[in-house]
């Protein structure tokens, strides 16, 4: 990635350590990414958790076979990769408890980078008060947890579902992975379903996958992501945009489709390239997307209407066609990308937030629709937070410079830690994750 | 080798072509070249791939560029272990390039393959006058110092200068536009007439950019999104506005508006068997048919210089058993309208078609809805080896939306009095 944080560089470094140490400032480090052939986690991982801990028994086998060495007993030296603490069999505050015992010793000693990991139970699904608030709290655990973390090291929730404990996989394995390694603070729901199969290295190979906006960007690292993952990618943008989305195609051996999104036969065209190119569409992100920022009150109906239509006008029209019979295979994924903005709301960014809350609406829609669930379409959304791209790189010094900082990991997020978790959430072994809307924000303090 | 099969157009790509010294000005043959290639890699799918062969060329050659197309072949994201070689047969280049790599399928001999063209009129190679190279090659030919002394003492200042490439013919030392007002005057082509065409030309670009036809055609280079000549506001005021830069008195009739001016761009199209394109998920857009050639002897001055398709079309329609009025699509290369003119005038004229074709009737008139409906080099200018191409993908995707059984004619005039006509049919 060109684009420097020189800052995080700095306190890296000897005198940088010393002096943002002895003024308190943050204290960002270098974050551990996905290269291929290093292990899953930098170290062992502590299991723990109260009860039977049902869910660790049905990820265990997995995890292991996936790369990690699993400790029950906290060692008496050396660092830690991370911690699992599983919390699904928790009825009460008081079993609570368990994981205060297990995490609280472990928290000094893990490594750089190292991930935390709750498991616990949808509150919703709750049959008693007592129960649902137990499953609750996790959830306030591990945001403390997030922001009490150094060093790069990361917090996130995972809900299993009664007797689907294994479906959970391929989400812990992806929470312990460094392609996390911006997603923190986060909840993630897995529904039903078989017990995911672990990927290796190229879990989307055979599979055809469409990005739009990839010219540049966030869109040009999906792309490379996905075909880095095994799939053929299908790489679409505006025509004006032609010479860098050829680039991109090349370099990761996919196709150029010039087209605008918003034109009202774009879904039918895309679909008819995957189709006849490739022979089908497995996977879907809907990555395209415009600012026009202004003030509400200084915004007109054209700037607002153009970024609702890209964001959001675009996505519901092309998935008309994609999400039709004969559209994206059974067992598809739609993977849509909405924003911080549309979390938390940002000044100057009204038309922007609608539509990147929308597409937050869009995923709950999709997700709750019999006919997609019955094919096994999922469909998710990541929400990124402050992300290093040449258009956050245009913003003015100091106003970059606190959304880089106010987040736990202290720095701003790479489009790659998009495009992990977009890839995490085009898999197969993820058909039970559905309905997520997935912050790759390093827990931003915004709209927490 | 027994029998022979259908090659298909698969698809094609271009660069915007840009007016001389203006978005290219820096960019090279092989530069532009390549572009056009990495599109037509990028839009099929081809990065990694081997094919068959790539053949292109460009009128105006540096001598560095003696392998310009593998030089572009190795640049792009092609396997490297696909072959490649130039051609050049002037403004006809890029069409029988086509028609090379068409013949090649249809032989066997490969299964896929690019045709292309690129020229640049900004990065002219530049060579030092006649007499002067002479004494440079003998200065580096000598070897003693009493030899070099001399070699030396031989150049003068006055042989210092540069000549840069001129469009002229060089047996008759006429540009190309005073050997076409000399043609638009023998079939009296009148200016408004002229005009007229321009302004179609201008307004068919502009419209056929509006509806995204160039969205599969086209992938922008070095900023430029369209051509930068064309002129959609253009009107028959501003072009007769105009005045004439060839012919004299009364017959001075062509215009800067109604001639192609120099410009920079690159070309390609992709072409393949049927069992290729199957198995690359291609669908062919059209079957390349036939290609014909022609040359008239424009020096004694029996024809005009650009006149040669006027006879290269009628042969290739008797080899297939068409008439003038078979085809749902023509493309006749714009190098003046007065071209276009002249030729659509001959064809309908009895005594050319008797005298000169040897046909018992004229060929007769042609549906002018039917030319140059998405533009042609009038607006969109006319890198002279890139025009080929240009023209084969755009009919070929003109064909494809027409359907089945549609038929169309292309028709490119070259110096030296040359003549390159192929005609496609839907796929």
């Amino acid at each position: 990635m060109a684009h420097q944080d020189g800052y995080t560089a700095f306190v890296s470094s000897g005198l940088g350590r010393r002096l943002a140490s002895s003024l308190g400032l943050p204290q960002p480090v270098p974050l551990r990414r996905q290269v291929p052939g290093r292990p899953l986690v930098d170290g062992p991982v502590l299991v723990g958790g109260h009860g039977d801990t049902p869910a660790l028994t049905a990820l265990r086998d997995g995890l292991t076979a996936a790369g990690a060495t699993l400790l029950d007993e906290l060692p008496g030296s050396g660092r830690l990769g991370g911690v699992v603490v599983d919390l699904s069999a928790a009825d009460d505050p008081a079993d609570l408890e368990s994981l205060r015992a297990t995490l609280g010793p472990a928290l000094k000693r893990l490594g750089r980078c190292a991930r935390v990991v709750v498991v616990g139970r949808d509150p919703a699904l709750a049959t008693s008060p007592a129960q649902r608030a137990a499953r609750r709290a996790l959830e306030g655990i591990t945001r403390s947890v997030g922001k009490e973390l150094r060093a790069g090291a990361t917090a996130n929730l995972v809900l299993v579902t009664d007797g689907s404990e294994g479906a959970a996989l391929g989400t812990v394995e992806f929470l312990l992975s460094a392609r996390s390694a911006y997603v923190d603070a986060q909840v993630v729901r897995v529904g039903a379903g078989e017990a995911s199969r672990p990927g290796g290295d190229r879990p989307l190979d055979g599979k055809v996958a469409l990005v739009t906006g990839a010219a540049r960007g966030i869109g040009a690292e999906i792309a490379r992501t996905l075909a880095r993952d095994g799939a053929t990618v299908v790489c679409v943008d505006v025509p004006s945009a032609g010479a860098a989305l050829a680039a991109v195609a090349n370099q990761v051996g996919g196709t150029a489709l010039q087209v605008d999104v918003t034109a009202p036969d774009a879904g039918r065209r895309i679909l008819g390239h995957a189709t006849t190119r490739h022979g089908g569409l497995d996977v879907v992100v809907h990555n395209a997307g415009i600012t026009r920022d202004k003030l509400l009150a200084n915004t007109d109906a054209d700037r607002w209407a153009g970024v609702l239509d890209v964001n959001l006008g675009a996505v519901l029209r092309m998935n008309e066609a994609f999400l039709a019979k004969g559209g994206l295979r059974n067992g598809g994924h739609v993977v849509l990308v909405s924003s911080i903005a549309g979390i938390a709301g940002n000044r100057g960014q009204s038309s922007y937030a609608a539509s990147k809350a929308g597409v937050i609406g869009l995923v709950d829609a999709y997700a709750g629709d019999p006919g997609l669930r019955r094919r096994g379409i999922t469909v998710n959304a990541v929400a990124p937070g402050f992300i290093e791209t040449e258009m956050t790189a245009r913003i003015p010094f100091a106003t970059r410079e606190l959304g880089r900082r106010l987040n736990s990991l202290s720095q701003g997020g790479l489009p790659v830690d998009v495009a992990e978790t977009i890839a995490y959430l085009a898999c197969d072994a993820q058909s039970a994750v559905t309905g997520n809307v997935v912050r790759v924000c390093g827990q931003s303090l915004l709209g927490a | 080798m027994t029998s022979t099969r259908r090659a298909a157009v698969l698809g094609g790509n271009r660069i915007p072509f840009a007016r001389q010294f203006g978005a290219y000005a820096e960019a090279s043959n092989q530069d532009m070249l390549t572009a056009a290639l990495e599109g037509l890699v990028a839009r099929h799918g081809l990065a990694g791939e081997r094919l068959g062969e790539v053949v292109a060329g460009a009128v105006i050659k540096h001598s560095r560029d003696f392998n310009l197309t593998r030089e572009a072949v190795l640049g792009s994201s092609l396997a490297p272990t696909t072959p490649a070689f130039d051609v050049t047969q002037a403004c006809g280049t890029g069409l029988e390039a086509a028609i090379l790599v068409a013949n090649k399928i249809a032989l066997g001999q490969v299964d896929s393959g690019i045709a292309g063209g690129v020229d640049s009129a900004s990065d002219a190679p530049v060579v030092v006058p006649e007499k002067l190279r002479r004494k440079l090659l003998r200065l580096s030919r000598a070897r003693s110092s009493a030899e070099k002394a001399k070699a030396v003492a031989a150049f003068r200042p006055t042989d210092v200068g540069v000549s840069v490439p001129a469009n002229t013919e060089p047996r008759t030392g006429l540009s190309m536009g005073e050997h076409m007002a000399v043609t638009a005057a023998r079939w009296g082509v009148t200016r408004e007439d002229q005009d007229a065409l321009a302004l179609a030309s201008h307004h068919n670009l502009a419209a056929a950019y509006d509806r995204g036809f160039f969205d599969d055609l086209l992938t922008p280079y070095l900023g430029l999104t369209r051509d930068q000549n064309l002129r959609p506001d253009t009107s028959m005021d501003k072009l007769g506005s105009l005045k004439p830069v060839f012919g004299t008195g009364e017959g001075a009739t062509m215009t800067a508006g109604n001639s192609t001016p120099l410009t920079d761009g690159a070309s390609a199209v992709l072409l393949g068997s049927e069992e290729w394109a199957a198995e690359h998920g291609l669908t062919p857009l059209a079957w390349f048919v036939d290609g014909e050639t022609a040359a008239v002897d424009y020096v004694s001055g029996d024809e005009g210089l650009l006149m040669a398709p006027a006879y290269a079309v009628p042969r290739m329609l008797a080899r297939n058993g068409l008439s003038l009025q078979d085809f749902d699509f023509y493309e006749i290369h714009e190098a003046f309208a007065s071209t276009v003119l002249s030729t659509l005038a001959a064809w309908q004229d009895e005594e050319f078609c008797r005298e000169r074709l040897g046909l018992d009737a004229p060929l007769g008139a042609i549906d002018r809805s039917r030319l140059n409906v998405t533009g042609s080099s009038l607006a969109a200018g006319h890198p002279f080896a890139a025009t080929g191409g240009r023209i084969v993908a755009t009919l070929a995707t003109l064909l494809h939306e027409k359907g089945p059984g549609s038929r169309g004619l292309v028709s490119i005039c070259a110096a030296g009095g040359q003549g390159v006509v192929a005609i496609l049919e839907a796929a």
